[in-house]
């Protein structure tokens, strides 16, 4: 069966968990005793219905609140595809659990609620998910219920979001008009909007096109950890094992191995399952060559005739998720990119995106929680890498703290400083 | 040829994926291992991120002392073949020694006592990342977790302060007596795990399979008779036909009535079925709405 990961966004009170709720509830993957947990908890709660939001609003803040604070993450299936769901939320203040749970999604569902219409939180949203590259983008039209399911409301809203949605890199965007409470045009097309003629969401979910999404072409892997069984039967054995990041690697291939730039060719692919002709992302393998050279983790064999861009100085969009220190010029940090983990210092600070306007603020001296903002940085040691838009695997790293040990910065790559 | 994969074998490589990682950045990891189905799974998982080497970690239970013999003999077999060092964390060792109290009364349970002993032993023994089987469709506390859950050095999990976990970039820095609890099949559900079970003709204790039983019925579940439990007034031991769900400490783990004898019946069980399988085998969560939560809080898996 296929999969699809799929993301919720937008503001506060848009509907996200609703959404989640119903879909599940409708889809029959919600059990019976969940269920009733839920409608005790709606009754104890004082809601009129049954608050399906609590289906994933877990937590006892979250309740208390009766907002969603972190992604929970959900699963159904249909006979088509397995579907995993991260719920995200919605208030500013915990962005940095939005982009967490957006940033493996194939797919993101932007909710807007048709009363409010496009708000600063779903331009934030939408960005964000253009910014990581999700290929695929729904913005689903909530509580159409409360506008009497009205056209004309509908389509103001999708031209006020498409003429934002212009001045971002969105390559697949689909609207549909939905109320999450009452289930319209979430599993099946509502008798409610016969004027709307296009699918249901979960028919979008499970018709959308994903096989052509990774990268096939530029042949990346990046050496994970060294296998050495160091026994009798194994006694000079030696593979490394890693996730493929691009592109096809098949036994007797020239390889090159960054960053020695040593050649070899590919002895065997193999696997606790036996060997394999090729391996593509995200299989998880071991490659062995044909020569000795001393290759670590934090390598990467790549394919002599495509190689990643091998620098020290490095222009990206950083995300950055944490309220106690900020990112400014100077800055020193830890960054975790594909398998290498070294220092950087910030060289400078290019501009902070404004999201609503997305206008560029040069004269902005640092990054604080939630800000986005284009950076240079350079690293204490060459790393290998894509553009992110080309390659979310090695086009992506996180920052680290080291006084606290937290990650503070998430990053997308748009290529070295020239 | 196409480049597809399965959601199993993208869920599997998504897990060996994070075996690696944390072999590679840890001092020290260990991975629990209670005979389950889960942490079968996961040591099936860690057998294959490895392979052809051993497994460079030790693997721990924390034997509550109220095992199903036939599970505790499964660990013991399972262990010895992959070449693999088992600690013991024993509750019934801790209690003799005065370290933790029992329980008492016909509803005594030891889960809470797992929780002192785990951290005990993660002192002791200097652990600093320990992979645990829970999924995430298993619980509401549990869908909320990172794949890497910090934890501080009293072993407690901040549900309102997770760090950010982007991408496959797992973030594993910590100081001295912090660790991380690493979930590697988070986003199995648990049909995904019968059906991975089947397709690599994993080998699971004789339990979850149905049987005939000698129960009682006891908050609406069915628990088995035995040393580890007394019967209050009004509880009926009968025989039933009767397989696990879960299989954990036998005074708070309920058996399902079922004919499922198996691993093809217990997948059409499973996909049929309307209640979770904590909802329908796990006195321990039925305490209160949060349980889950607030025992994840204090250090619990
Ligand atoms: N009338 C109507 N109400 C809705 C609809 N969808 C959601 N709601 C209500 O809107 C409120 C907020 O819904 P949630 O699902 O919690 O919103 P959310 O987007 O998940 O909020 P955060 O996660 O905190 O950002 C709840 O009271 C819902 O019942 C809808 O389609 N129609
Ligand atoms: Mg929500």
């Amino acid at each position: 069966m296929e999969m699809l990961r799929f993301a919720t966004a937008g503001s506060v009170d848009d509907g996200k968990s609703t959404l989640i709720g119903r879909l599940l509830y409708d889809t029959k993957t919600i059990f019976e005793d969940q269920f009733e947990a839920v409608e005790r908890a709606s009754v104890q709660m004082g809601t009129e219905y049954t608050n399906l939001a609590l289906l994933t609003d877990g937590l006892r803040a979250e309740r208390e609140q009766g907002i969603t604070i972190d992604v929970a993450y959900r699963y159904f299936a249909t006979p088509r595809r397995k579907f995993i769901i991260a719920d995200t939320p919605g208030h500013i203040q915990y962005t940095r659990n939005m982009v967490t749970g957006a940033s493996t999604a194939d797919l993101a569902i932007v909710l807007i609620d048709a009363r409010k219409g496009v708000l600063e939180q779903s331009k934030r949203h939408a960005f964000l998910a253009s910014l990581l590259r999700i290929p695929h983008l729904v913005l689903a039209v909530n509580k159409m219920d409360l506008v009497d399911y009205d056209q004309e409301r509908f389509e103001e809203v999708r031209n006020e979001f498409r003429d934002f949605a212009a001045k971002l890199n969105i390559a697949d965007l689909t609207f549909i008009p939905v109320s999450a409470l009452h289930g319209d045009n979430i599993v099946d097309r509502s008798a409610n909007m016969a004027w709307y003629q296009g699918p249901s969401l979960l028919h979008h979910l499970e018709e959308v096109h994903i096989a052509s999404d990774r990268n096939l072409i530029d042949a990346r892997f990046p050496v994970q950890y060294v296998i050495r069984p160091q026994s009798d039967e194994y006694h000079d054995y030696r593979g490394y094992a890693g996730t493929v990041a691009g592109g096809v690697f098949r036994t007797g291939d020239e390889v090159t191995v960054l960053p020695s730039g040593f050649s070899s060719t590919v002895k065997s692919i193999e696997t606790f399952d036996g060997r394999v002709d090729e391996a593509f992302s995200p299989m998880a393998v071991t490659i062995r060559i044909n020569d000795e050279i001393d290759i670590s983790r934090g390598d990467m064999i790549v394919r002599p005739n495509n190689q990643p861009t091998v620098a020290q100085d490095i222009d990206a969009m950083v995300c950055w998720m944490n309220e106690r220190i900020s990112l400014r010029p100077g800055s020193k940090l830890v960054i975790k990119h594909t398998t290498r983990s070294t220092k950087v210092i910030v060289r400078d600070l290019s501009y902070l995106l404004d999201i609503n306007t997305l206008h560029r603020d040069e004269s902005a001296a640092q990054l604080s929680l939630n800000e986005i903002g284009r950076v240079q940085l350079r690293s204490q040691v060459p790393l290998f890498f894509d553009e992110y838009r080309r390659n979310r695997q090695t086009g992506s790293f996180v920052l680290i703290d080291e006084a606290t040990n937290v990650t503070v910065g998430a990053g997308m790559i748009l290529g070295p400083v020239s | 040829m196409s480049f597809d994969l399965t959601h199993l074998r993208q869920l599997e490589a998504e897990s060996i994926h994070i075996f690696r990682e944390v072999a590679a950045e840890f001092e020290n990891p260990c991975l629990l291992f209670s005979g389950g189905k889960d942490s079968i799974v996961m040591l099936h998982i860690a057998q294959k991120a490895f392979w052809p080497a051993r497994l460079p970690f030790v693997v721990m239970h924390v034997d509550t002392g109220h095992n199903f013999a036939e599970v505790l003999e499964f660990r013991d077999r399972r262990v010895a073949e992959l070449g693999a060092r088992l600690v013991v964390a024993s509750v019934q060792e801790a209690i003799d020694a005065g370290k933790v109290t029992e329980e008492t009364g016909p509803r005594a349970s030891r889960n809470r006592l797992q929780t002192a002993v785990l951290l005990d032993a993660i002192e002791q023994h200097r652990f600093d990342a320990l992979f645990g089987g829970a999924r995430r469709d298993e619980e509401k506390a549990r869908a909320k977790e990172r794949v890497y859950s910090f934890r501080d050095e009293f072993g407690q999990w901040d549900p309102k302060n997770q760090r950010p976990e982007l991408w496959s970039l797992y973030n594993g820095r910590i100081r001295m007596g912090e660790h991380i609890r690493v979930f590697p099949i988070s986003n199995y559900t648990e049909l995904d795990i019968w059906q991975y079970i089947k397709d690599e003709q994993i080998e699971i204790p004789s339990v979850y399979f149905a049987h005939q039983r000698e129960v009682f019925e006891r908050d609406s579940m069915l628990l088995s008779t035995g040393p580890y439990i007394t019967l209050m007034d009004g509880e009926e031991p009968f025989i039933e036909r009767v397989r696990y769900r879960t299989v954990g400490d036998m005074s708070c783990t309920g058996a399902v009535e079922s004919s499922a004898d198996t691993v093809d019946k217990i997948i059409e069980e499973v996909a049929a079925t309307r209640i979770t399988e904590r909802g329908a085998t796990r006195a321990d969560d039925k305490v209160s709405e949060a349980a889950m939560e607030d025992r994840k809080k204090e250090g619990y898996f």
